[in-house]
């Protein structure tokens, strides 16, 4: 049975929404996700990323609106879906009572994969996870990092042809961070299409072919990340600290500076072609910032722009 | 597709069944302590209160006292071990460790998980109910071959108080709140005429315990276990299985609720 080529999108939503009781956390969502792409979902806390997730892994189902994955409605063939791929949830969930190794055993076991298979599988996955040495320990004794590996290996045991991560690095230090987005290259070299919810701009840009914006159950903004930064913000930014004043009162009088501008609590950001440019000139008029930083931008100034919020609120 | 029964799970359930004997190869001792288990039910309260009471009728048959109560430790015995096993454990892995969680990414449903436990619970007290019957055979607590049919009695019981513990557990909020499943089964313990016969309770009390699914149970085992068939033992099975299917699909429904709401 061949369901998936190349011209139907492993993932296709319409107007999908997610109600629990009053509270609507997805308020229609529109897009398809096309084989092998990494395709990124961002937003705050709240935005409904994880409630997408879910009804895209065939966990739960939508309230209304229609969903396919492999061309396939999750109502009807979520066990045949789910048999095709990998998930990654937000929070790592094992097995505390069984060792790692068993734990990834038992998993191919759930997938119907015969003992052989997932025998070699495992040796290789714990290989891939970096806790081959780890394998006959309980998972409670692991780091976060280590967790979270484990769970991506799980993740891949019954060969996944699309790979769920809901926030794959939140809670790693830096060093594991790279070491997981090294391994999810692999993987899409690999050919797997994956699906990342991250509110890390930098972990968006470095993996995401393209990605959505979400704020409030709702997509405003699609495309892929230097896109999005192109249409929506400045080619550079700078970022101003101005110590004791009030930001709101020189807000106005910074106004004709910049093409757009930023008051955050802590600082001003002001959206210039030009961020080097923009200093002089606001040291030629007289303004003496306590602190300044000049960037290029980045998907954190989009979302500021789309949403009137950064993403860390 | 592969279901059992609509809304009951599917094959896959075998799978949580498999995981639970995976546990419990790293759990032997406990596990062992199952099958001697009966020999403490058996020795302490039968021979014990053998030589006290004498003996008593049961249908036609007068009995000894220690043949009378086998049958309802053996009852007893089979609703603790599926209490344990369906409240306990799950209630872990369902609140505590949210190991259901990631099962329900694989192709296994609600459905099946809820499935999967109850028919661990019915398998483990299987094993466990044949091993009762064998000690009651060998400390000559049965009077007729017939009660080699108990062990489907018990595996009856099991399964309507394995369902039932395992819609309980969702129920329950935390660890402290297993005292209620204790309120519930200590009175059902003492008063379902598992230690003397149902006569000797007052009239009032008798029409209440006869709703009891441990009564029910001790008193199928008791006839089984004397030879004495009568009509109202397929009521009395059919009720413990109605009991299980009803169990059973409460459980499913709270799974769903809670893990894929």
């Amino acid at each position: 049975m061949s369901t998936s080529s190349d011209s139907v999108p492993v993932v296709r939503a319409r107007g999908v929404t997610k109600r629990f009781g009053e509270f609507e956390a997805v308020r229609g969502v529109d897009f398809a996700i096309a084989p092998g792409e990494s395709f990124g979902f961002l937003g705050p806390n709240g935005a409904g990323k994880t409630s997408t997730m879910r009804m895209v892994s065939a966990v739960s189902t939508p309230t209304s609106g229609s969903l396919t994955i492999f061309g396939l409605d999750p109502a009807i063939h979520g066990p045949e879906i789910r048999g095709r791929l990998g998930v990654v949830p937000q929070e790592d969930t094992f097995d505390l009572d069984l060792s790692l190794r068993l734990n990834l055993e038992m998993f191919g076991r759930y997938y119907d994969l015969p003992r052989t298979t997932i025998r070699e599988r495992t040796t290789e996955l714990l290989e891939f996870a970096h806790l081959s040495d780890r394998a006959e320990d309980k998972v409670d004794n692991l780091s976060g990092g280590m967790k979270r590996r484990l769970t991506i290996a799980r993740a891949l045991i019954n060969r996944p042809e699309l790979l769920i991560l809901d926030e794959p690095t939140t809670g790693l230090d830096p060093q594991a961070r790279h070491l997981l987005w090294e391994r999810l290259y692999r993987l899409k070299r690999d050919g797997v299409t994956l699906i990342i919810t991250t509110h890390y701009m930098d972990e968006a840009e470095q993996l995401c072919d393209r990605l959505v914006v979400m704020d409030h159950g709702r997509i405003v903004a699609e495309g892929a990340p230097r896109q999005l930064i192109a249409d929506h913000a400045s080619r550079e930014v700078l970022e101003l600290r101005l110590g004791s004043e009030h930001h709101d009162e020189v807000a106005d009088q910074l106004g004709s500076f910049a093409e757009r501008l930023e008051v955050l609590p802590d600082r001003v950001l002001l959206y210039v072609d030009s961020a080097d440019d923009t200093l002089a000139r606001l040291h030629q008029a007289g303004w003496r910032p306590e602190r300044t930083l000049q960037r290029r931008s980045s998907l954190e100034d989009v979302f500021l722009r789309l949403t009137g919020r950064t993403l860390e609120e | 597709m592969s279901r059992v029964l609509p809304v009951l799970g599917s094959r896959r359930a075998r799978h949580v069944v498999e995981r639970n004997a995976l546990f419990y190869r790293s759990q032997w001792l406990m596990f062992a302590s199952g099958f001697v288990e009966p020999l403490f039910y058996l020795l302490s309260i039968g021979i014990g209160l053998n030589h006290l009471v004498g003996s008593l009728t049961v249908g036609s048959h007068r009995v000894s006292y220690a043949a009378f109560v086998a049958p309802g430790m053996l009852a007893t015995s089979a609703m603790n071990g599926a209490v344990i096993d369906s409240v306990f454990n799950p209630f872990f892995r369902l609140k505590i460790s949210h190991a259901y969680d990631s099962i329900l990414a694989t192709p296994l449903d609600v459905d099946d998980i809820a499935l999967g436990e109850a028919l661990w619970a019915l398998t483990r007290a299987g094993l466990y109910a044949v091993s009762f019957v064998g000690c009651m055979f060998l400390l000559g607590d049965t009077s007729s071959p017939w009660a080699i049919l108990e062990i489907v009695g018990a595996l009856a019981t099991s399964f309507a108080f394995s369902a039932l513990g395992l819609a309980a557990c969702t129920y329950l909020r935390s660890w402290q709140d297993f005292d209620l499943i204790t309120l519930v089964s200590l009175p059902l313990f003492l008063f379902s005429a598992t230690f003397f016969p149902l006569s000797l309770y007052p009239r009032a009390l008798a029409t209440v315990v006869a709703f009891s699914p441990l009564y029910q149970s001790a008193t199928l085992l008791r006839g089984l276990n004397s030879g004495q068939f009568d009509g109202w033992m397929i009521l009395r099975l059919g009720y413990l299985v109605a009991l299980g299917l009803v169990g059973l699909a409460v459980a499913a429904r709270r799974f769903r609720r809670i893990l894929s709401p």
